[in-house]
């Protein structure tokens, strides 16, 4: 079937097979950020962006992205630069193998919701599974950000 | 030393790969491999105990796209064991590629290499495999000499002598003790005799098991695998494939979390063989069921203690039985069980007279287990915190206080950790700081809060090694570039811990230069100097140690290539970080200089390598004290706040250490309370998804407060000993003592799940 999406601004027209899982396509379009770490959607670290709404990658068809805008952390740097150096200060990156999901799950929170609570954070996030960090590391992270962000008015 | 001199040591940098981890770089191994690799996928029995009778896969050949399938028949009938240890390995030689005889749900029958995915996976549906089902071995307690055996196979064969014998399902199995235990239990006025039951909980890390292989431009076997330990599995693959070690280049890029799981070469065989046989490039991705059913995860331990006391609370004896579930194939199971009583019982080494440790380790048909974070001290400071905590509550006597009368101290003797001598240990400084911080005398009392909960509060110590002494062996080099500036390169694995940024720092500080003068380069067997790899704690205290040797090597280098370029002797010139200068008259030239003369006319290398191990193993230790609210009505436990004080020598990055000590009581949250193992009557495992293997989210866990107590120790790089398993042992003892407080009922088999409190609870109203 012809697929027509568009993936981190670029128009992208391809004949796909049905089945084909939207992690398989964005990845072989060279989005190697996008992870697979479950099977089940139970860890999160597929996250990606459709129409700027956080799903899980590994979970859906890539024809129910036809017609829709899909974005991965190749086509977020700006955005995610601006804060995941606030992670990196905590040493909570650790692996890295959750960043990218993480990552992408923190940009749609903090669109959503520029000024949130911990317990919002931890609510937004309690999809992304992260085996190393303990999490405390990643919210002193994103509260450091928030933090600096006012002091900069 | 004086650590605050220090300049970059001691200090919080971010790790050197942090931003490409964050901004989703490719650098694991899926991202750098090519996509048009052969598939290799692994066709499993479905019986836990089976001998392979037929296996026909002529019709799966014919799929298109299939370009080979490899049966027991088609490999080497040389036995070997995949668990990464330094040769001779305690771990025996019980595994072949694939095998006639399959001994556990999960194990492998088939090898199917294919083009695509769908085509592997239409592969494996049409191979016929006949079995003759075997009864299998289950049940732990009942495998030492049970008359269905795991591996009846004749060619068995153990490296080391650990007392195992396959004719009786034994792996290993041995006794050890310090003075007439029996007589001094005798003698207490008090004597705690339980038992403790520890499951196989995995290690869940978040990048499953993957490897890649081809054959590079000279015809060597060349794997790119996440792994912890790249010259073990290069010597693992050796002996499997039948192939010389100079034929075979083993590297791992970034590895998405390991925890000991990366310690086992639980796949590399696998997509080796298919290389080997086809010529073509192969990669082998598990699924996260295979990461749950076919890894390597903890040993199952079964653990009784007798511990006797005086009716003062002083501990007189500590007598432990461990037996240790290996599973199928015995890859650590000779070596985890003995943490279990060596990394326990020298806690009490304050006021013990006598002690006993003696285990059994048996083969079941169970998935096979291996190496995850803690290693057999975890299942170990269960079992005898706990049992401390039950001391305590039966004596009424603060168990904080109990234990300042008993627990190890600087300066002792510890004859149940091999005779060494604690020479750096703030253990007692780490309790006292710990019950500051958590405001222990307040929150220890049981606190009703009047709505069907309560609050309570408990509190384990731990302690762990900092390598495995006298064996294992850890190497850096370190070479001067012509900026003046380093590469370090190392065969240790950061595996997400950053170990490859303290290192750095290591040699930022020993070359006076800036952490970004430093490049960091590992794993590569064609590259790295030789190291063990990353396990056992070791990289910062073995690893970092060889890392300051090499630096103290090349600085005489350099000064005495600056020497020669002076016209005067190398003891009359001073190295300061960016020159060398003569004392005498002032005269200096850059490193630059020296770097550029070494690449004209140069006769000496500027590199040094040096290699580092050690005779002891210096543990460090730790304090974890749990608040919980219990609700009386579901079992439902929250841990609101878990308090930690951990003494690893010189935390070389505190904020890297904070980190690890988070992440590790977490992971000790999630066997305490959420990860259950539980078996389907054919012995399979039945949490195969993070659906149903519940590790801990950031819902489940409440307040952490991490702090150190630092302790120098003389042997280690800077003072440092060890971060990396210790944090993962505290939480179950802890937690299980605060339930205790909160039910007046003790649970002495993890996890604990809300069902086991509530069920206990109601049984406790009847």
């Amino acid at each position: 079937m012809e697929l027509k999406l568009t993936l981190n601004g670029k128009r992208i027209i391809e004949e796909i097979d049905a089945d084909l899982l939207l992690i398989d396509f964005v990845r072989a379009h060279g989005c190697k950020s996008v992870k697979r770490g479950c099977d089940t959607s139970g860890c999160g670290l597929c996250t990606v962006l459709l129409d700027g709404t956080p799903v899980l990658s590994c979970s859906m068809l890539a024809a129910r992205a036809d017609g829709h805008d899909v974005r991965t952390l190749e086509g977020l740097q700006e955005e995610a630069a601006d804060f995941v150096g606030f992670i990196a200060a905590q040493g909570a990156d650790q692996c890295g193998f959750c960043n990218p999901g993480f990552v992408m799950n923190t940009i749609a929170l903090l669109r959503e919701n520029p000024d949130p609570t911990d317990d919002e954070i931890r609510a937004f996030l309690a999809g992304n599974l992260c085996r190393c960090s303990g999490y405390d590391g990643q919210l002193r992270g994103i509260r450091a950000y928030l933090n600096a962000k006012k002091r900069e008015g | 030393m004086d650590v605050k001199q220090l300049k970059t040591v001691g200090r919080s940098f971010p790790k050197k790969d942090a931003m490409q981890l964050l901004l989703g770089k490719p650098v694991y191994t899926e991202d750098i491999t090519p996509e048009d690799a052969l598939v290799v996928r692994i066709l499993r029995s479905p019986h836990a105990n089976a001998i392979i009778t037929k296996i026909q896969t002529e019709t799966a050949k014919k799929v298109p796209g299939v370009e080979a399938i490899f049966t027991w028949e088609d490999v080497p009938s040389t036995r070997f064991a995949i668990a990464g240890q330094t040769f001779p390995e305690p771990s025996p030689y019980d595994r072949l590629i694939l095998d006639r005889h399959v001994r556990f749900a999960g194990d492998a029958v088939a090898i199917v290499a294919a083009e695509t995915e769908k085509a592997a996976e239409r592969a494996m549906r049409l191979i016929r495999v006949e079995y003759e089902v075997l009864d299998a071995v289950l049940d732990f307690r009942s495998a030492k000499d049970n008359s269905v055996l795991v591996h009846p196979e004749e060619d068995w064969f153990p490296p080391c002598e650990v007392g195992g014998d396959p004719k009786r399902n034994l792996v290993a199995s041995e006794t050890d003790a310090d003075g007439d235990v029996d007589a001094v239990l005798s003698a207490c006025d008090i004597v705690i005799d339980r038992t403790y039951h520890t499951k196989a909980f995995q290690q869940a890390m978040m990048e499953p098991f993957i490897v890649y292989t081809d054959l590079d431009r000279y015809g060597r076997l060349h794997v790119v695998s996440s792994t912890q330990i790249v010259f073990h599995t290069r010597r693992i693959l050796s002996r499997a494939l039948g192939i010389p070690k100079s034929r075979i280049r083993v590297e791992k890029p970034r590895i998405g979390g390991g925890f000991g799981a990366k310690q086992s070469a639980v796949c590399e065989v696998y997509p080796a063989f298919v290389t080997i046989k086809t010529g073509r490039p192969a990669r082998l991705i598990y699924t996260r069921t295979e990461v749950q059913t076919a890894g390597s995860p903890r040993h199952e331990m079964e653990i009784r203690v007798r511990l006797g006391a005086s009716s003062d609370g002083t501990i007189r004896a500590l007598d432990l039985y461990t037996l240790s579930n290996t599973g199928a194939y015995g890859e650590h199971g000779p070596t985890t069980v003995g943490l279990s009583g060596h990394k326990s019982i020298p806690l009490y080494t304050g006021s013990l007279e006598a002690y006993r440790f003696s285990y059994d380790v048996v083969y079941t048909n169970h998935q096979s287990a291996g190496a995850y974070r803690g290693y057999g001290a975890t299942q170990g400071i269960f079992a005898v915190e706990s049992a401390v905590n039950e001391l305590a509550e039966r004596l009424g006597l603060d168990p904080t206080v109990l234990r300042d009368r008993c627990m190890v101290r600087e300066g002792m003797v510890m004859p149940a950790y091999y005779g060494e001598l604690t020479s750096a240990c703030a253990l007692d400084r780490c309790m006292e700081h710990c019950r500051q911080l958590f405001d222990w005398e307040h929150r220890y009392p049981v606190r009703d809060m009047g709505n069907g909960k309560v609050r309570a509060a408990g509190v384990a110590m731990a302690m762990q090694g900092s390598c495995i002494s006298n064996v294992d062996v850890g190497s850096a080099t370190v070479r001067l570039s012509e900026d003046g500036t380093y590469n370090l390169l190392i065969g240790a694995a950061d595996m997400g811990t950053g170990c490859d940024t303290i290192l750095a720092q290591m040699v930022a500080e020993c070359m006076d230069c800036s952490l970004d003068d430093v490049a960091v380069f590992g794993a590569d067997t064609d590259a790295s100097p030789y190291d063990s790899g990353s396990y056992a704690s070791s990289t910062t205290y073995i690893t970092g140690k060889a890392v300051e040797k090499a630096c103290g090597d090349l600085k005489k280098t350099i000064c005495g290539i600056a020497a020669e370029m002076l016209g005067c002797t190398q003891d009359e010139v001073v190295f300061d970080g960016s020159s060398v200068r003569s004392a005498a008259d002032g005269r200096s030239v850059t490193l630059t200089d020296i770097a550029y003369r070494t690449q004209a006319g140069g006769t000496v290398a500027p590199a040094a390598t040096a290699s580092h191990s050690s005779p002891i193993s210096p543990p460090p230790f730790m304090v974890g004290m749990a608040e919980i609210e219990l609700d009386r009505m579901t079992g439902e436990v929250k841990v609101l706040d878990y308090t930690a004080v951990v003494d690893c020598g010189t935390p070389v990055n505190p904020a890297l250490a904070r980190i690890q000590t988070e992440g590790g009581i977490v992971q000790g949250i999630g066997h305490t309370l959420y990860e259950n193992v539980t078996y389907n009557d054919r012995g399979r495992p039945i949490e195969s998804s993070f659906m149903q293997y519940k590790i801990p989210t950031r819902l489940d866990i409440g307040a952490l407060n991490v702090e150190f107590e630092a302790s120098c120790e003389p042997t280690g790089p800077f003072g440092a000993k060890s971060i990396g398993e210790i944090v993962i042992n505290t939480p179950a003892p802890a937690i299980a003592h605060a339930i205790y407080r909160a039910t007046s009922v003790w649970h002495r088999e993890l996890p604990i799940t809300p069902e086991a409190i509530a069920m206990t609870n109601t049984d406790a109203q009847k």
